[in-house]
């Protein structure tokens, strides 16, 4: 049920699957919380279903009056529109209860994960030698040293500073294989809830009790800490100030009735405004923050705020780091170039010999090259591996007197003139050509032959281009930043087909690009990982820490990518997205609504004044037959069914408002076109059909 | 204190920009270039005024003036102003008759000005301009079709051909300007002027 | 409706955007003090009247400091008019030697005035001296016209300055556009329209003896020069009771015509100054065309119900039909010169705008044409609206439609390049709520309270005898004139009596809060969201924001104009006009 169109491939935790809306673990609950919501002091947090509230109240409270004074001209409709105001309540407080229920459910699990774990404090001064002292994780404050041997699990979240260990970080991130941890360099932070498997760490504290991921997590699946974001607060401002002009409509329709020597019911002037002001979205809002939250947890990502998600929504220009995020960080082989008179295949025989004792990540990437493209000689007996070295910057093997090697283009060319041989032209203008570009050229050379060029480059990572063609058609655009020169990067940005790119970037050369983009109105998001990265994450609108990264980089940004993906920025723009959109499709909807719910009430209304018949001599239902052109059978049917529909509406669109309007990079007028089709035309067509169903089920009933 | 004084020296020099400045310089330029229409577009007869080309006239008794043209009934009246008691000014106070559609009044006054017509041997529809009320109550216009439905009871009123009274009201009608505003129309009061000139009643009494 | 109905639509919108292109690119350098022209003209009397009133004319004000100018402006003026009716007695050019005018009406009057509502309680030519007219009447039409440009003004600025607080000098900017804008115009005008054969005098009434030996007794005066801003501040209030219906204040079908277009021509000119200053002129015509749309629906549906008349005409056994030699239709309370046509067409036009000159009687229209009329006023004078008013309530509805469709594509709503935060959206929310209240609270107040219905003249019998009955149009009388009140229209369906010596304070009493508070707390909002919005930053547009401009944003800005309005109006519409139809159609 928590699909969102996304194609993220992201593993999920136990954690943070979430449980189908309809299962009964979280539905029960939800139950009895949305009699539990009915507390005043907690429904005016939400002035639309305040309203509601009231009016039900007053209603009954009338009801009970008249009905002991039998002064109730109809009793068994206005108590059928009684219970239906309740439902209408009740129904709201539900949807909110459930998607509460969604996160509970997540958060329980998170929580277990907590409570028990124990910690070995160790003292001021005392060194990694010392036992430390037994103490509660939640009494640990930030600052304070622990250590963490083999099989216990790290208490909080904090920053090695002394030792290596593998970590199992699947709790949080849902990923098995384990991870190195180290002090020192970017992968020295730790997460609370992680356990060592391997060797012992010393970490430095980071956050005081219930500031950590668990705890933020928790509060934000729960909800409980949950803040109204920008713009769901500007939308509840517009929310109460249609309320407000429709309880003064509403309210003034009584001295316009007496204006006519006509009292109208309290009952149907309550199930009128009841049904103008929008309760949809009203009772829908805060579900629809949560699920939006609740969405983004499951994509393992957690906000600091949901101002940010909404910000995410907005991102104009995405920064990302070149090295390990677009690319794989590493020179990987991409292009064999044989010299005048060599064939192909004995090039990359050569150098696939030359690689296979070879074991850097460059070295294996020119074997896998070599075998792609057909060379399979079985390692010669007695080869041996000559290693690369500072003053040769060769490596190579030999076999017999053949003497493989590949290197640098100047020290290969000294090697072969050593036994005799020289580099051709055609080869070195080659060589040119690759260093050129940006690549890094290797030489193969057999004894004194040089027998062509491997060309060495920085992999963009498979699937890069269509994700950052996706970020496009959402109108985001990408920028990529590197320490390289301004020529290798261009290469490599039109490579990935990111639109733009920032060459030999240091921190105050990537803060002074986020400043300047944001000097123009833009909104920037940045993802990162390194300390080096932390002014900037902090300076972008959104800034995504990996949560690979150091502790530095987490505290600066406001989300941290439990997945360590660089574009899950993607997701994440969705999500914020979608939150909007969910809003403002059910905001329109609930507003197109009221013309249906007008031609439904008012004609009812209109014809039990008995003044007007007096005025225009017609009859009763001649007027209510003029009037009623929705054709629903009695003026009581009529009322009842507006507030039926307006009551399970709300029940109605409780999965829309969990799982969010379904984004599609369209942009933005074709979109908005889109939607305001949907949900514009949709919400002024869809309830005269069903109000006239409504009223013909109630007919048949007659329940009134 | 700074923003008081911009406020009152403003205030002082833009009233006399808009109060003297500007109608003194539209009245000068008004009289000098278009005296007659910029003081009213007196009718003369006889040296005396009779009218405002642009006011319309009503008869106080219509069914006594068979020989006149009849403009659009009136809901404008005289109202004595408040003077300094001497001799209490009467003006022409305009206005319409803010019936509304549903109003007893109207259906009750319309039908006896129908009745009126009909009286005067008017059969067929009745253009509905020569039975409601104009907005100002000094209409100086019927429509061509209004006049001519009256046109057989002016002829015989002043013992003369219809073709002679059709000239003189057809002399009178205007047609749309620039074929676009308004509306085809009779000027009532030029057209009684005439009449009265061209074909003076004779007799004292005219059959009624 | 007759096919001259819909050619003379056609031909009014292309005049109207011939006359504002021009104009409002007028207004554009006027307003930014780059107007080379008129400036060697006037130029030095600007300077001079800056250092006589110790203005510095480079230092501007935030949106507190123009917003308490502006109410410090209007109260002083108001002031002064008050005292000018109150004591006309005791004041030159009063031929008629009329009587100062009594306490709630001059307060009733100036207010109406100052607010650029110009509802009248009375008759001019009985109530009001020539000084009165000039000095007290007809300044304020100039100064409140002026005081509704500078507001838009000022708000637009807001829209096209980044990050600032400055909005503008007041006085600066009133100066400049009486001087260089409106008084030229005027001049002009006003020639024409006595060329027309409106009056220009100072004459004493003029009276004369009819063809059957009656009196007529004509007041003269200064009509022309207070007929010409009348038009063109959209104030409306008339020399005469009737208003533009009358012969000298609107004596030809062209002059007709002319005034129906200097009506929308400062409105529709400030959607160009819109434009130029934001540099986005398809914003600018986009907001045009989403006021045309608007007003073209009004002006169709008020031609077809008054071209059609009523079955109660129709039973007398009247020719209702429209031909070459007679207008046809619902002819009562419209004169003949004008027909339905030229009438349908100034209701709209006069109603749209909030100008509420009449060259017709609203009382007397169809139900469904008065209910146009009622709620063209409901949507708060924003379809080209007053003076400047219309323009800055248009930018309110253009933040709201741009905040459900930001919401709606899932972007922070942007409004020209600037994101609109909760204060905005307060502010917009303000701006609309206030006045569908204030309609709606004083209607309801007026109809229960035997004073307020002592003054409906639309009951169900005539006979004072019988008994009080109410009748769906006395409650469209009393709603017509709260809705023309808080709107700053001043029109209205005139058989109200909104005063008498009997019920002196009622009506003066509650149209007068509704005109003040319709006026000033829509300043106020406007000004606050000017001053919001003046410290943003700009984004660019991207292909990711929703442009604001273009057929969906015109389409979108429509409907949410019509949805808002309607929602809000219906039900008491329907105890209205909508049950007089169909009573009226039930009369059949």
């Amino acid at each position: 049920m928590s699909s969102t169109s996304s194609s993220s491939s992201s593993s999920r935790t136990e954690a943070s699957s979430s449980p189908s809306i309809f299962s009964s673990t979280i539905l029960r609950p939800a139950l009895a919380d949305a009699f539990r919501k009915l507390d005043p002091r907690v429904m005016v947090k939400n002035p639309v279903m305040f309203v509601v509230e009231v009016g039900a109240i007053v209603v009954t409270i009338l009801f009970a009056f008249g009905l002991a004074r039998g002064q109730v001209r109809s009793p068994k409709l206005d108590l059928q529109i009684l219970v239906w105001l309740w439902f209408t309540v009740l129904f709201a407080n539900f949807a909110e209860a459930v998607a509460e229920g969604r996160g509970k459910a997540q958060a329980a699990t998170l929580r277990k994960m907590r409570t028990t774990t124990s910690a070995r404090r160790l003292r001021e001064g005392e060194t990694s030698d010392a036992e430390g002292e037994m103490v509660a994780a939640t009494d640990l404050r930030r600052g304070e040293r622990v250590k963490v041997l083999a099989g216990e699990i790290v208490p909080a979240d904090g920053e090695i500073i002394q030792g290596i260990a593998t970590v199992d970080e699947s709790a949080i991130t849902g990923e098995s294989a384990p991870v190195v941890r180290e002090a020192g360099g970017d992968r020295s932070a730790v997460t609370g809830g992680t356990r060592v498997l391997s060797d012992w760490l010393v970490i430095e504290i980071r956050q005081d009790p219930g500031g950590g991921f668990i705890d933020r997590m928790i509060a934000l699946v729960e909800g409980s800490q949950r803040q109204k974001t920008p713009n769901e607060i500007a939308l509840t401002i517009l929310l109460a100030a249609l309320t407000i002009v429709f309880l003064v409509a509403v309210a003034t329709l009584v001295p316009f009735a007496r204006f006519f020597g006509g009292e109208l019911g309290i009952a149907s002037l309550v199930a009128l405004l009841v049904c103008l002001i929008p309760t949809t979205i009203g009772g829908l809002l805060s579900a629809i923050g949560i699920a939006g939250m609740d969405r983004l947890v499951q994509k393992n990502v957690i906000a600091t705020s949901g101002r940010a998600v909404e910000a995410a929504g907005d991102i104009d220009v995405l920064m990302l780091d070149k090295t390990g995020t677009i690319t794989y960080g590493s020179r990987q082989a991409a292009e064999l170039v044989p010299a005048p008179g060599v064939t192909l295949d004995e090039l990359a025989e050569v150098a696939r010999l030359a690689s296979l004792a070879d074991e850097t990540p460059e070295g294996k990437s020119i074997v896998a090259l070599a075998e792609k493209l057909g060379a399979k000689a079985p390692s010669p007996e007695g080869a041996i591996f000559v290693p690369f070295t500072a003053q040769t910057r060769m490596s190579g093997v030999d076999v017999g007197e053949r003497v493989l090697r590949k290197g640098a283009g100047d020290a290969v060319k000294r090697h072969v003139a050593a036994f005799g041989g020289v580099i051709d032209r055609a080869l070195e203008l080659e060589i040119e050509r690759i260093a050129k570009e940006g690549g890094t050229p290797l030489v193969v050379a057999d004894g004194k032959r040089a027998l062509g060029v491997v060309y060495l480059k920085d992999t963009v990572k498979p699937g890069m281009r269509e994700r950052l063609d996706r970020l496009r058609a959402m109108s985001i655009r990408t920028v990529m930043i590197t320490g390289d020169n301004p020529l290798t990067a261009k290469k490599i940005a039109e490579e990935a087909g990111v639109d733009d790119f920032l060459a030999e970037a240091t921190p105050e050369t990537k803060l002074a690009y986020i400043e300047k983009m944001q000097e123009g109105g833009r909104l920037v998001a940045m993802t990162g990982d390194g300390t080096n990265d932390a002014p900037a994450l902090a300076k972008a609108d959104v800034g995504v820490a990996m949560n690979t990264g150091t502790q530095a980089a987490k505290e600066a940004g406001n989300m941290v990518d439990l997945d360590s993906d660089p574009t899950k920025l993607i997701e994440i723009v969705e999500i914020g997205k979608q939150l909007l959109m969910t809003r403002g499709a059910l905001t329109t909807f609930s507003v197109a609504n009221d013309v249906a719910k007008y031609f439904s009430i008012l004609p009812a209304m209109l014809t039990g004044l008995v003044a007007f018949q007096a005025v225009s001599g017609a009859p009763s239902s001649s007027l209510y037959w003029a009037l009623n052109v929705m054709r629903l059978g009695t003026p009581g049917s009529a009322i009842l069914s507006a507030v039926i529909f307006n009551a399970l509406v709300i029940v109605a669109l409780i999965p829309l408002a969990l799982r969010g309007v379904s984004y599609r990079p369209l942009g933005a007028a074709a979109l908005l076109r889109r939607n305001l089709f949907l949900y514009g035309a949709g919400g002024v067509v869809l309830p005269f059909a069903a109000i006239k169903a409504i009223d013909l089920l109630v007919n048949a009933l007659h329940l009134a | 204190m700074r923003q008081l004084r911009a406020c009152l020296s403003i205030t002082l020099v833009l009233f006399v920009l808009t109060c003297v400045v500007y109608p003194t310089l539209v009245t000068a330029a008004a009289q000098l270039g278009f005296s007659e229409r910029a003081n009213g577009s007196l009718v003369m007869r006889d040296g005396k005024v009779v009218g405002s080309a642009l006011i319309g006239q009503t008869f106080a008794d219509e069914g006594a003036h068979p020989e006149y043209l009849w403009g659009r009934p009136s809901a404008a009246s005289d109202v004595a102003v408040t003077s300094d008691g001497a001799s209490p000014l009467v003006v022409t106070y305009s206005g319409g008759s803010n019936y509304g559609p549903l109003h007893p009044a109207l259906a009750d006054e319309i039908a006896a000005r129908v009745a009126l017509l009909r009286a005067t041997g008017v059969e067929g529809p009745i253009p509905v301009d020569l039975v409601t009320k104009s907005a100002s109550g000094l209409d100086p216009h019927v429509s061509p079709a209004s006049a001519a439905i009256q046109i057989a009871r002016i002829a015989k009123a002043r013992r003369t051909t219809r073709e002679r009274v059709e000239a003189i009201v057809a002399a009178h009608t205007e047609g749309r300007t620039l074929g676009l505003l308004g509306e085809p129309r009779v000027d009532v009061l030029a057209v009684n002027l005439t009449l009265d000139r061209e074909l003076p009643m004779t007799g004292k009494e005219p059959t009624p | 409706m007759s096919p001259r109905y819909l050619a003379l639509v056609v031909v009014f919108f292309l005049v109207v955007a011939l006359v504002a292109w021009p104009l409002g690119r007028l207004l554009d350098r006027v307003m930014a003090g780059e107007n080379h022209m008129s400036r060697r003209l006037f130029g030095p009397v600007e300077r001079v009247v800056y250092r006589f009133a110790g203005v510095d004319p480079a230092k501007e004000q935030d949106w507190k400091q123009y917003l308490s100018a502006i109410l410090l402006f209007s109260f002083v003026t108001q002031l002064v008019t008050y005292a000018m009716l109150r004591f006309q007695d005791r004041l030159p050019l009063n031929p008629a030697k009329l009587a100062g005018v009594a306490p709630w009406l001059a307060y009733d009057t100036a207010v109406s005035f100052t607010t650029n509502t110009n509802w009248q309680s009375y008759g001019g030519e009985t109530t009001m001296s020539t000084f009165s007219q000039l000095g007290a009447l007809a300044s304020h039409n100039f100064f409140s016209a002026g005081v509704g440009i500078c507001v838009a003004i000022a708000l637009i600025r807001g829209l096209a300055r980044k990050e600032t607080t400055n909005l503008g000098n007041f006085w600066v900017d009133l100066v400049r556009v009486h001087l260089y804008v409106l008084v030229p115009l005027c001049v002009v005008y006003a020639l024409f329209l006595v060329s027309q054969g409106v009056v220009q005098n100072f004459l004493p009434a003029t009276s004369w003896t009819t063809l059957d030996g009656g009196t007529q007794t004509i007041v003269q005066g200064p009509v022309a020069s207070q007929e010409a801003i009348k038009m063109l501040g959209t104030n409306g209030g008339g020399f005469y009771n009737a208003n533009s219906a009358h012969p000298f204040e609107n004596p030809t079908p062209l002059s007709n015509f002319v005034q129906m277009v200097s009506i929308f021509a400062i409105p529709g000119a400030l959607c160009v100054t819109l434009g130029e200053r934001v540099k986005s002129r398809a914003h600018g015509i986009s907001v045009f065309l989403a006021m045309t749309v608007l007003s073209v629906l009004a002006m169709l549906v008020v031609g077809h119900f008054e071209q059609r008349g009523t079955p109660i005409l129709a039973s007398q056994g009247l020719d209702l039909s429209f031909s070459s030699v007679a207008p046809g239709g619902n002819m009562e309370g419209k004169e003949l010169r004008f027909g339905i046509a030229d009438s349908s067409l100034f209701v709209v036009v006069t109603t749209d705008a909030s100008c509420g000159a009449v060259n017709s009687m609203h009382d007397s229209l169809t139900p469904l044409g008065g209910l146009v009329a009622i709620l063209n006023m409901q949507l708060g004078e924003i379809v080209f609206g007053g003076v400047g008013t219309g323009m800055y309530g248009m930018i309110v509805y253009v933040a709201i439609a741009v905040f459900l469709s930001g919401l709606m594509i899932g972007r922070t709503p942007e409004l020209l390049g600037k994101k609109l935060d909760s204060r905005d959206v307060r502010f917009a929310s303000l701006y609309v709520l206030v006045p569908s209240v204030l309609i709606l609270g004083f209607t309801a107040l007026a109809l229960t309270t035997d004073v307020g219905r002592a003054g409906i003249m639309n009951v169900a019998a005539t006979d004072a005898a019988a008994p009080w009955k109410p009748h769906p149009h006395g409650l469209s009388e009393v709603l017509y004139a709260y809705s023309s009140a808080v709107g700053n229209n001043g029109s209205a369906f005139a058989g109200l009596t909104a005063y008498s010596t009997d019920h002196p304070v009622f009506y003066s009493l509650t149209l007068g809060l509704a005109m003040f508070l319709g006026r000033f707390v829509p300043i106020t909002a406007a000004m606050a969201l000017a001053g919001n919005l003046a410290k943003k930053k700009i984004s660019p547009p991207g292909p990711g924001s929703f442009p604001a401009h273009g057929p969906l944003f015109v389409g979108l800005l429509v409907a949410v104009i019509l949805v808002v309005g309607a929602l809000t109006f219906f039900p008491v519409l329907c105890f209205g006009p909508i049950v007089e139809h169909a009573m009226l159609a039930a009369a059949r």
